[in-house]
């Protein structure tokens, strides 16, 4: 479980995270929604020891996230960033390779080679895993950095903005990969994400941040209603069923 | 062609340089000119390994392939103390007769120069990569000044010593310092070994580094500390030449075409031994010392740049 306990940050005079305190269950989905601004990538990278917090705790299984070694927490925590640029000239299947690092420290071994060809087989990219990534489009640029964070293996995963620059297929294979990682392998999948009814149709938990602070947080069904939306985003929602998933419609 | 395969036929390239600036035109007074000779190749093999491995280090820092140590002011740093002692010692004092001392003090001095830069750089979050490049350069210019003004002040005889330390140049190799150099070199590659492993993830970029374990301040500044040490042990040999380093970083990716820094590093010492004694063998036997070695390397590696430059203009 992630026990984040009134957490605060701020740049110059600005918080950017107020007092925000949130427990993340294990095994399931939870997705952070809210405007642009509210400080739902600054927490996510804070949980992920990728920035300081100014203030509070966060607790990973009951664990100290400022007290762990590093490598430890990389085999317990994994992080994707939404914007990934490299410099350097990789294949696909150098870059999953990086994901074991915490692991091998750079020297493979027979079961991380397993490993890689596995979450390369996961996600699809067995034809691509050879090519270099800048010849990749947007869509499988993104499967593969999901799959260096899969041979991680870590119990933690965390995605800012997974679904950032991909089409509807896309994000739907990938949204479905997740809900695998959770269902079939019992990982705990905490992701940012703006598009509203991917949020709705594949999480389990659901925090709403605005302003630098937890407006609300719930199941699924009980963020996924017209009030709710309404005082996180300051517009009107409806809320239509269809085949028993909850769709917002906000384009009027 | 497999890496490894490159990498052994650099080694048999820098023997076989080395071997013939050894051997060529050795004459009759042989057991004068071989120690020489030997002592000259040593200097140049253990300069050029030391800023091939330090540029390579600084530029996987920085995520940056056209950068070299010289960007954060260390050469200018040098320059700055050499002149220092001089203006305020005098010549004729320990600090600046007695190479040894002289040796430590400009070591000492840019270390703790690179400690506080990475304190200001590196310790605040969000810290970029433009905001470090542009604090080098602006305490490179510092120095630079600081050091014009001494220069012009102090006794013109005294400035002919200073000028004598301005300009890298492998015909007066201070041989003197190769022993310290030596075991400084060893215990700073020894030291920097643990960090070897971290180089390669530490090219995806901070982010990724962080996320796979790396400590990633604590590695970046035992990095520049290293390359602080480095740097100044070469600067100390044969005077400002951290240009080559460029040179050879790049044709050093440009060849083995990986991210694996086992290759780069290695490959990138052959390369730099190649080029510093290849030009060292041209300086003597096409110039007949008319010209110096870094007037050669700043021209290719300057057209070299300008290629670059060129080339990557297209890929965009």
């Amino acid at each position: 479980m992630v026990d984040v306990k009134n957490v605060s940050k701020g740049y110059g005079n600005k918080n950017v995270i107020s007092e925000v305190s949130v427990k993340i269950a294990k095994g399931k989905i939870t997705s952070f929604i809210g405007p642009n601004g509210a400080g739902k990538s600054t927490l996510l990278s804070m949980i992920s020891r990728l920035i300081a917090k100014d203030a509070g705790e966060i607790y990973i299984d009951g664990m100290d996230l400022t007290r762990c070694k590093n490598n430890d927490l990389a085999k317990k925590i994994s992080i994707l960033k939404q914007s990934n640029h490299i410099n350097i000239r990789l294949t696909v299947k150098e870059l999953v390779s990086f994901g074991r690092f915490p692991y091998s420290q750079g020297r493979l071994t027979k079961e991380d080679r397993k490993f890689i060809n596995e979450a390369i087989r996961y996600m699809e990219l067995e034809e691509i895993q050879d090519k270099f990534l800048d010849q990749l489009s947007g869509g499988q640029r993104q499967r593969a950095y999901i799959a260096m964070v899969i041979a991680q293996d870590t119990e933690y995963v965390l995605l800012d903005e997974p679904l950032n620059n991909l089409d509807m297929k896309h994000s739907v294979q990938i949204m479905k990969v997740l809900r695998k990682l959770a269902d079939e392998l019992g990982k705990t999948v905490i992701i940012v994400i703006h598009d509203i009814n991917f949020a709705s149709c594949y999480s389990d938990y659901i925090v709403a941040l605005k302003d630098g602070r937890v407006i609300k947080e719930g199941t699924t069904d009980e963020i996924i209603t017209p009030s709710v939306l309404n005082e996180v985003y300051e517009m009107d929602f409806k809320i239509e069923e269809i085949n028993r998933e909850k769709i917002c419609v906000f384009y009027s | 062609m497999s890496n490894k395969t490159k990498l052994i036929l650099l080694a048999v390239a820098s023997l076989a340089f080395a071997l013939a600036f050894i051997f060529i035109d050795l004459g009759r007074n042989w057991d004068y000119a071989l120690p020489r000779r030997l002592e000259k190749v040593y200097a140049i093999v253990l300069t050029g390994g030391v800023i091939a491995f330090s540029t390579m280090i600084f530029q996987t820092i920085t995520n940056n392939r056209i950068l070299t140590p010289s960007i954060i002011g260390l050469d200018s740093l040098y320059l700055l103390i050499q002149t220092f002692l001089i203006f305020v010692f005098g010549s004729m004092n320990m600090a600046v007769t007695n190479e040894n001392i002289n040796f430590v003090i400009s070591i000492g001095f840019m270390v703790l120069f690179a400690s506080l830069l990475y304190k200001l750089l590196f310790k605040g979050e969000g810290q970029n990569i433009y905001f470090l490049l542009l604090v080098g350069i602006i305490f490179g210019t510092f120095f630079g000044s600081i050091t014009e003004f001494m220069q012009v002040l102090i006794d013109p005889n005294e400035f002919l010593i200073v000028q004598d330390r301005m300009f890298a140049s492998f015909n007066n190799v201070k041989t003197d310092l190769l022993l310290i150099a030596t075991v400084l070199v060893v215990i700073v590659a020894v030291y920097s070994l643990r960090f070897i492993k971290y180089l390669d993830v530490l090219s995806l970029g901070k982010d990724q580094a962080v996320n796979l374990g790396v400590d990633y301040d604590y590695v970046v500044k035992r990095l520049l500390i290293i390359i602080a040490i480095l740097v100044s042990i070469s600067t100390a040999l044969v005077g400002p030449i951290t240009f080559l380093g460029l040179l050879v970083a790049n044709v050093a990716h440009q060849l083995f075409n990986t991210y694996q820094h086992k290759y780069l590093i290695i490959g990138s010492v052959f390369i730099s031994i190649i080029a510093l004694v290849g030009g060292q063998l041209i300086v003597e036997r096409v110039f007949t010392f008319s010209t110096t070695l870094s007037v050669i390397i700043n021209f290719i590696g300057g057209v070299y740049f300008i290629y670059l430059l060129l080339k990557e203009s297209k890929s965009w």
